[in-house]
């Protein structure tokens, strides 16, 4: 379970979360959904302590994320896939050594017959062919960058997977394909997971749960029906807006 | 609430002033310490050898016979002109053979050393601060340290072990070229005979000044390399944050390394 109490962060004078209060309970997927630059993705950083809280709790499986020591929190990681937002692949290696990467088993990473198996799975499980591995990051296009990120994240069979803004920069058909992915892995791998995004029908298809944060709170949280229902005016705002940008580009 | 939104013109002077030297004193601080914490990192990456070592032998490779040839070169003219310079200085009744002595001295005191350490701060400090600065900036050390992998292990200990380890084998070739080239420099331009220059060459020469040599070399390494990894690893703020770190890489390299020459010599030369 993943548990966010009372977290306050902020960046000089700028406040980004301002006592958020989140919980993801084991098996479910939550999108949280927000404008842009609202601290989803500094949220999301907080769950795996690439940032650390000014105040407040960030509990992963119970264990007090911004506490653990270093050796702790490298355990702990090798159970969360973290899919960034542009992929975030190493631009020196291929992508077999970029998916590779992902395995965090030192034995099996050594193999490296297993290695090329594994890479193989993943790549497959992303909706890549298997030559892809050979390419350099470079070769790739802004979806398959993402696609591969994802494979990289999940390489490592984890527990949680925490995916940033998985369809920003995509074109709609792209977008689509890219939320049957993550709906399809959600299937396959049974992990918890966090989606960050702004897209709010990409959200509805993937999310047991959504989540709005709003001037760095946690506004509204509920299934996808009691969202929908919320009386929330900056709910509403959020989905008319949402629904009126989707229109216009449909 | 009043006191608090003055801004700070409105402050009295001393206030101002006192701020003005807090601030860059309390960030000259701040650097120290994270300078201290980035070397503990690498401490405790050492026993992670199966991480490092590959990648140390490829960074040795970029280093080492990547630089070889500037520093050959730069080596040779270095050399070559400290002959000639020595030559037009000795006039009258100082005895030629000395020109030997000046050059091998010269060169391997602190010609040798120090050009080949300032080169190479240029070009390995500028490559590895861009390479962790372009890394930084675009997330692949958060994706690194989201793996549960240590970048300490993986990118910043083999580039300081291959500054380390490199600079010296460079110095000691730098050194040779230096003086083959004075030597040939001095008998074409100062007609010095063979028996002369050996003589000149051995007349103040202590086996110690190979080892300042390769001490020097040592230091150099670490701060050439050391450096440029602290500042590209904290850099910044996209593209412009990435040419900013590595510009002052490039700077603080040399004004460190300078420095330490001077501290080097002082503490290690008997005067």
């Amino acid at each position: 379970m993943i548990e966010l109490r009372n977290v306050h962060k902020r960046f000089g004078r700028q406040v980004v979360l301002d006592g958020v209060d989140f919980v993801v309970e084991e098996g479910q997927t939550v999108a949280l959904l927000g404008p842009s630059g609202t601290g989803k993705s500094v949220l999301l950083k907080h769950i795996i302590g690439l940032l650390t809280p000014d105040s407040g709790e960030v509990l992963v499986d119970g264990l007090s994320v911004p506490s653990l020591g270093r050796k702790a929190l490298a355990e702990l990681r090798k159970r969360i896939g973290y899919a960034f937002q542009t992929g975030a692949l190493f631009d020196s290696v291929s992508v077999f050594e970029n998916i590779r990467l992902g395995i965090n088993d030192d034995g099996k990473y050594r193999d490296l017959d297993y290695c090329r198996e594994h890479v193989a799975k993943c790549l497959r499980l992303v909706n890549l062919p298997e030559d892809v591995a050979k390419l350099m990051p470079n070769q790739l296009s802004g979806g398959m960058r993402k696609r591969v990120g994802i494979a990289r994240a999940i390489a490592g069979s984890p527990k949680y997977l925490l995916y940033d803004e998985p369809t920003s920069g995509l074109d709609p058909v792209n977008a689509d394909v890219m939320d049957g992915l993550i709906e399809s892995l959600q299937k396959e791998l049974r992990a918890t997971s966090v989606v960050v995004s702004h897209d709010v029908r990409g959200s509805f298809r993937v999310a047991d749960r959504i989540a709005l944060l709003h001037q760095g709170r946690i506004r509204a949280v509920g299934t996808p029906e009691e969202f929908m229902a919320a009386k929330d005016g900056v709910v509403q705002e959020f989905l008319e807006r949402d629904f009126q940008v989707a229109d216009s580009e449909g | 609430m009043e006191r608090m939104s003055r801004t700070t013109a409105e402050l009295p002077i001393p206030v101002n002033a006192a701020r003005s030297v807090a601030r860059p004193v309390l960030g000259a601080l701040e650097h120290v310490g994270r300078l201290g914490m980035m070397l503990l990192e690498l401490g405790r990456a050492l026993p992670e050898w199966r991480i490092w070592l590959p990648r140390t032998v490829e960074q040795c490779g970029n280093v080492g016979t990547g630089s070889l040839g500037i520093v050959v070169l730069t080596s040779v003219f270095a050399g070559g002109v400290t002959a000639v310079q020595a030559g037009y200085q000795f006039t009258g009744s100082i005895p030629l053979y000395l020109v030997g002595s000046i050059v091998a001295e010269s060169i391997i005191l602190e010609l040798g050393p120090v050009l080949t350490g300032l080169l190479l701060a240029g070009r390995v400090g500028a490559r590895y601060a861009a390479e962790l600065g372009t890394m930084r900036v675009t997330e692949q050390i958060d994706a690194l340290e989201s793996l549960g992998r240590n970048p300490a292990s993986h990118l910043l200990l083999p580039r300081v072990l291959a500054g380390i380890l490199m600079l010296p084998a460079l110095v000691i070739f730098a050194d040779a070229t230096g003086l083959l080239a004075g030597w040939l420099a001095s008998k074409q331009t100062l007609h010095i005979t063979n028996a002369d220059f050996i003589y000149g060459t051995r007349y103040n020469f202590r086996a110690f000044d190979l080892w300042y040599s390769a001490i020097k070399a040592l230091v150099f390494g670490a701060v050439i390399t050391i450096v440029p990894c602290y500042v590209g690893y904290t850099a910044r703020e996209g593209a412009e944050g990435v040419g900013r770190a590595t510009t002052t890489a490039v700077v603080v390299s040399c004004v460190c390394l300078l420095i330490l020459d001077f501290v080097l010599a002082k503490i290690l030369l008997p005067t």
